[in-house]
Formats: structure tokens, C-alpha cells, sequence
């Protein structure tokens, strides 16, 4: 879609928020969330944590909850099935279809294909997982499997992103706010290369299970799979080992070589991206908390609320950076790859 | 010959060499007996080295070398100009191309050209292969996280006519990023990167702050310190009909490298033997998890 000629009334950005178990799916809807995102309790999704997603019965009285009160379910089935796990992925669309979601947000090419053939009304969605960045990638999927939306990943300048979205077919979604993949998502095999399990193949990153908590007479360190990824003086706050969030040696200085530990927050960009045409504005967190949940989705809602009332004066508050800012990782955000100097 | 017997390739250069470097390279690599040979820039579009003229010259060099030779695309395609220089690679009308972007199927499929699918394409399964070959892929690189267990049950799928190449010797490509994390170590930013990747021909090794070398920077591209060596898996390679071994291009070494997967190929040396002395001069050792269903970084198979 095109941008739209500009008009007084913008059209209005979607709230997109996560919820990894039934709560955060009902105080999203609650404060406001226009759709909700959520996973199945397997690897056919790309938060695949102990503990979190919905099984047949949750998912039917999210499904219920969200669309009593007008409000949408997506369905992410974002990893890549191998040969011996293939009917747990065909079963999860199928699930999808039987629980009436809204979409299902898909990364896998025989995925998309069975989805779309299967069941040629419901609507798809690219994961982020599936690494369309240029508008040539994604009229591939729209040309075969009639994409309706395509999640970018979190790798795009500012103007990249409206460059994508002057020549995309359908709309597009971004990422707002919460951890910030500094790589190419469905491209990166670093947790993997660690631990054995990837987003890719297993749909987790940097898992838990891998994860090494220890207080040594040098500090407190965190391992992954054997490999020190921190090491933190007494009171520095410690956070979770990341694979790419560590702090390592290169020709001998030590840094975080890769990326700070740090969330991705664009309250600041809203009114570009209004005025651009972005569908929706995508908040990371299936994995985090019902609280989490509620103050990211409240601050967003009134953000969004605020900017499309009046772009021109819109700022964001410095409240809501505060809140903003005590649920982000270390306590730090950064505008990521939107902002060309942070590449 | 009963036996299976899979072709050499040498995957394209992924560091910044300079030209005269590149040119030196291409020259002593006519020479040895590798089949395939992948040409072009496929990590970062600020390297230069050549420009796409001077790639087509060298891909008939090579060809005339008698050689196949195959033009790559790049993995992260951002900018028009990109697609730009996609574009003319796509309709080159003379090699065949391999995609490494789903932007990069789109362009070839379209021209109902033949292609190969590059590590970078996500192929995880015998019917997401199917789907592609059903638009002309006539050859993909499997995923490099993915297992012999898998790769077997994708076999047992694959489509005729589809070719097999798994990448049996390198350091391994495990992910790309807006950000150039070579410009990062230099305080400088990716728009003025002063073109250091030049500074490090085989990457800048990360290590943990115990020592321990696990990642090498390239630019934009992240890649296993630890070199991938598939030579003693040889058979099980073979009897897994794979029909391309790729070999990934080092400043040094490369063609002791190729002549020594070729010796074994002909059955003139043994592939554990050939593997330990290779793997004596490596920096930071070898590794074959991912071919046994573990952490990539491990070595599982006993060569000393």
C-alpha cells in the first residue's frame, strides 16, 4: 500500500501487544491493545520458554476474551520445521483456523504454503522471522502465499522503512518497543552455535536451560553453555546472558562487542511513522510478565492516542519514558537501527 | 566409479580483500582442481574491490579455466541501490546466480532462470525445497545449523534434478546485522567506516574475557571463530548423495585446503589424516557440532 494522500485524520496505528499466558492477553485488551500476539506450548513459535503460551483451552478464552470486546488474536507459528516435526507445525494452523484467530503470523515457507493452501481465507502475516527487508522480498511472499502484512526486522533505517513501505503490497509492521534483535531475525545461528538450540529450529534464544549463574571471588558471571558472557563488580545490576548482549575481548579491549543490554524504544518516531502509513506498531515480550504488559500497553495506547489527536504537537511525556524505561533490559533504550548512527 | 562422488566448490570470498589481493587469489585458483567457483560480493555493499563489470570479466576468465562459476548475491539487502545491483546480477543472462535473499528468488524465478539457493535461504525442510525448485532452484546450501539426521530425512525428500551443497570447511556464517560491528570496535560509524575491514582479512576474533576465541567479526557479518572441517565425515557425505562440497575461502591456506579434499575424493589419502594436519594450523581449532545435532562449536569427531 502506498502512502496515502495526507489528511487531517491519519489512519490510525494498531497496537500490537504480546501475552505469553492468559493474564497478559486479558490487561492487554484492557489497556488497550487493538491485537494480541501469542504462541502455542511448542516449538512452532519463536518464544518457546518453559512455563509460557497457550494450550487449546487458553487459547479459546483469549480468543473469546479479546473478541468480546472488539479486539484481535494473531497466532505467531514463526519457526522452521524440520522433516520429523512437520505435523506439530501443520497442526498448530490448523488449531489456528479451528480457534478463529485473526492471522497467523508465519516465517516458514511450507508453512505459509500449507496455510495458505489449506485455508485461503486466513489472513497471514510475515513473521519478522522471515527476513523480508526489501520490498522485492516481500512481494515474493504477497505473490505466493498472499501475505497481508509483513513484520519487518529490526534492522531498517528510518527512511529504509518507508522506502519498503512506498513499494510493498501490503502493510507493514514494526517493532515499538522491548528487546532489540540487533540481528537479522531468521538469520541468526549465534544460540545455536552455543548452546545447540536456535529461533530458527527450536524457537528459543540463549535458553534458559543453557544459562550459568555464579559468584566467584571475581565477581558474579553469567555463562551460556559454558561460555562466559559477563562478569559484573559488586552492585553493577546483572542482567539475563544474552548471548549478544556480552561483554567480550577484542584485540584486547573489552566491550560489549556486540550490543548493550538495552530495549528498543521508538515513542520518540511515532509521528513519522503515522504520517509514513505504518499499519501497526509491533511490542516485544511474550516472555515477560502480566505487569510488564500492563504499563508498556498503557503508555503506547496513550502515546499513539496523543499523536494521532495532534502530530504536530505531540512529544512524549517524560512520564512515559520513565515507565518505559524501569521495564526495559539495564534499565536503557535506544532507537536501534531506525537511528542511522546507532549501525 | 559406483561410488557417489560429489563435486568441489569454493564459496565466495565473505572478507574485504583488497583487489590486487582478490585478483591473486582468483589466479592461483584456476589452478587447482576445485569444479565450482562463487564469485561476488555478498557481505557488504561499501566493498568495492570490484564492481560488477569486473566480476562478469573474471567469471569468464574462470570459465575459460574450465570451471563452473556461479555469481552470489548478497544476504542483507536494505537500499535501492542494492536491489539496483541485484537487478544486474539477476539479468546477467550468462551464470547462473545464487540467492541469498528471498528478494533474489523473487528477481529469478520471475526470469524463469535456474538458480542455486545460498546458505542465507532458509531451507529447513523437503517441501519448503520442493516449493523452490517448483520456481527453479536447481541447487540449494543447506542451513549450516542443521544435522546429518536432518539433512537425511531432506534427502529422502528432495526432488530430482534438485543438487545438494553443504558448506564442509570454513569458518561458518551465523548472522547478519544492520550494524557493521568491525566499524563498532573503531568508534566509527557504518557511514564512515574508513573501509577497515581491509585491516582484517580473515575477520576480528572475539573471545570471551577468559580467553576463550569463539566469533569473528566481518563487517556486518558474524562468524564462527572455530573453522568448520567436514573432511572426516567424508563417506557418511557421499553416502548421503551430496553433490557439491563447499570450501569458504581463506586469506591463507585454501588451496592445501581443496587439494586436500580432492586427494581424498580420489581416494589417494585418508580423510582423518588429511583433516589433522589441516586442523594443526588452524588458530582457534576446529569444529563439527552442527553436523552431529550439537552446539556448532563443538568438535565431536576424534581426528587427532
Amino acid at each position: 500500500m502506498a502512502v496515502s494522500a495526507p489528511t487531517s485524520r491519519p489512519k490510525p496505528l494498531e497496537l500490537v501487544c504480546p501475552a505469553g499466558n492468559l493474564p497478559s492477553l486479558k490487561t492487554a485488551v484492557d489497556h488497550g491493545a487493538d491485537s494480541v500476539y501469542i504462541g502455542f506450548r511448542d516449538d512452532t513459535n519463536a518464544r518457546h520458554f518453559p512455563g509460557l503460551n497457550f494450550d487449546a483451552k487458553t487459547a479459546a478464552q483469549g480468543v473469546q476474551y479479546a473478541h468480546a470486546k472488539g479486539r484481535r488474536v494473531f497466532v505467531a507459528l514463526n519457526t522452521f520445521p524440520q522433516p520429523a516435526g512437520w505435523e506439530r507445525w501443520q497442526r498448530a494452523v490448523d488449531q489456528a483456523v479451528e480457534l478463529s484467530v485473526d492471522a497467523v503470523i508465519a516465517a516458514d515457507i511450507s508453512v505459509l504454503e500449507y496455510a495458505c493452501g489449506r485455508y485461503p481465507n486466513l489472513p497471514l502475516h510475515l513473521s519478522v522471522q522471515g527476513s523480508a527487508t526489501n520490498y522485492e522480498a516481500i512481494r515474493f511472499y504477497h505473490e505466493h502465499f498472499g501475505i497481508r502484512r509483513v513484520v519487518l526486522p529490526r534492522v531498517l533505517s528510518l527512511p529504509q522503512v518507508k522506502h519498503a513501505l512506498e513499494n510493498s503490497p501490503v502493510g507493514i509492521e514494526v517493532f515499538g518497543f522491548g528487546g532489540l534483535c540487533i540481528m537479522v531475525e531468521g538469520r541468526c545461528l549465534l544460540s545455536s552455535y552455543v548452546t545447540g538450540e536456535s529461533p530458527n529450529m527450536c524457537g528459543v534464544c540463549s535458553p534458559a536451560k543453557a544459562v550459568r549463574w555464579e559468584e566467584t571471588p571475581r565477581g558474579l558471571e553469567t555463562r551460556l553453555g559454558g561460555l562466559l558472557i559477563d562478569r559484573y563488580a559488586p552492585g553493577e545490576p546483572a542482567g539475563y546472558p544474552t548471548l549478544c548482549k556480552g561483554r567480550f575481548e577484542v584485540a584486547d579491549q573489552i566491550y560489549y562487542a556486540i550490543e548493550e543490554p538495552t530495549s528498543l524504544n521508538t515513542l520518540e518516531l511515532l509521528p513519522e511513522l503515522q504520517e509514513m502509513g505504518i499499519a501497526a506498531i509491533k511490542i516485544e515480550g511474550r516472555q515477560r510478565s502480566p505487569a510488564y504488559v500492563t504499563q508498556v500497553t498503557k503508555v503506547w495506547r496513550a502515546a499513539i492516542d496523543a499523536c494521532r489527536r495532534n502530530p504536530a504537537a505531540y512529544v512524549p511525556k517524560a512520564e512515559w519514558q520513565r515507565e518505559l524505561g524501569k521495564v526495559s533490559e539495564g534499565h536503557q533504550t535506544t532507537l536501534g537501527a531506525y537511528h542511522r548512527t546507532w549501525q | 566409479m559406483t561410488e557417489h562422488q560429489p563435486k568441489l566448490a569454493l564459496g565466495p570470498v565473505l572478507y574485504y580483500w583488497p583487489k590486487e589481493k582478490l585478483l591473486d587469489f582468483y589466479e592461483r585458483t584456476s589452478a587447482v582442481p576445485v569444479d565450482v567457483v562463487y564469485l561476488g560480493e555478498t557481505v557488504c555493499s561499501k566493498r568495492r574491490a570490484f564492481n560488477t563489470d569486473e566480476w562478469l570479466e573474471l567469471a569468464e576468465r574462470l570459465i575459460a579455466a574450465g570451471k563452473e562459476v556461479i555469481l552470489s548475491t548478497m544476504a542483507l539487502l536494505e537500499a535501492e541501490s542494492e536491489l539496483k545491483a541485484l537487478r544486474r546480477l539477476c539479468e546477467n543472462g550468462r551464470f547462473t546466480v545464487e540467492a541469498n535473499d528471498m528478494g533474489a528468488v523473487r528477481l529469478l524465478s520471475e526470469r524463469g532462470a535456474a538458480f542455486v539457493l545460498g546458505t542465507g535461504i532458509n531451507v529447513y525442510s523437503g517441501r519448503t525445497l520442493r516449493f523452490l525448485a517448483g520456481l527453479g532452484a536447481k541447487r540449494w546450501v543447506m542451513p549450516v545449523e542443521l544435522s546429518r539426521t536432518t539433512l537425511a530425512a531432506i534427502q529422502a525428500e528432495r526432488p530430482d534434478q534438485v543438487e545438494t551443497e553443504v558448506f564442509v570447511y570454513g569458518r561458518l556464517p551465523l548472522a547478519y546485522s544492520a550494524r557493521c560491528f568491525t566499524a563498532r570496535h573503531h568508534n566509527l560509524p557504518k557511514d564512515d567506516c574508513q573501509y577497515r575491514c581491509l585491516d582484517y582479512p580473515e575477520g576480528l576474533t572475539l573471545s570471551t574475557r577468559e580467553g576463550q576465541a569463539f566469533l569473528a567479526i566481518n563487517g556486518i557479518q558474524t562468524q564462527s571463530a572455530q573453522t568448520c572441517n567436514l573432511l572426516p565425515e567424508l563417506a557418511e557425505l557421499r553416502e548421503l548423495k551430496v553433490d557439491v562440497l563447499r570450501v569458504s575461502p581463506q586469506p591463507e591456506g585454501t588451496e592445501t585446503v581443496i587439494e586436500a579434499f580432492a586427494a581424498c575424493l580420489r581416494g589417494e589419502r585418508d580423510p582423518v589424516e588429511a583433516a589433522r594436519a589441516l586442523n594443526a594450523d588452524l588458530p582457534h581449532g576446529a569444529c563439527d557440532g552442527y553436523w552431529r545435532g550439537q552446539p556448532g562449536l563443538r568438535q565431536v569427531a576424534s581426528v587427532t
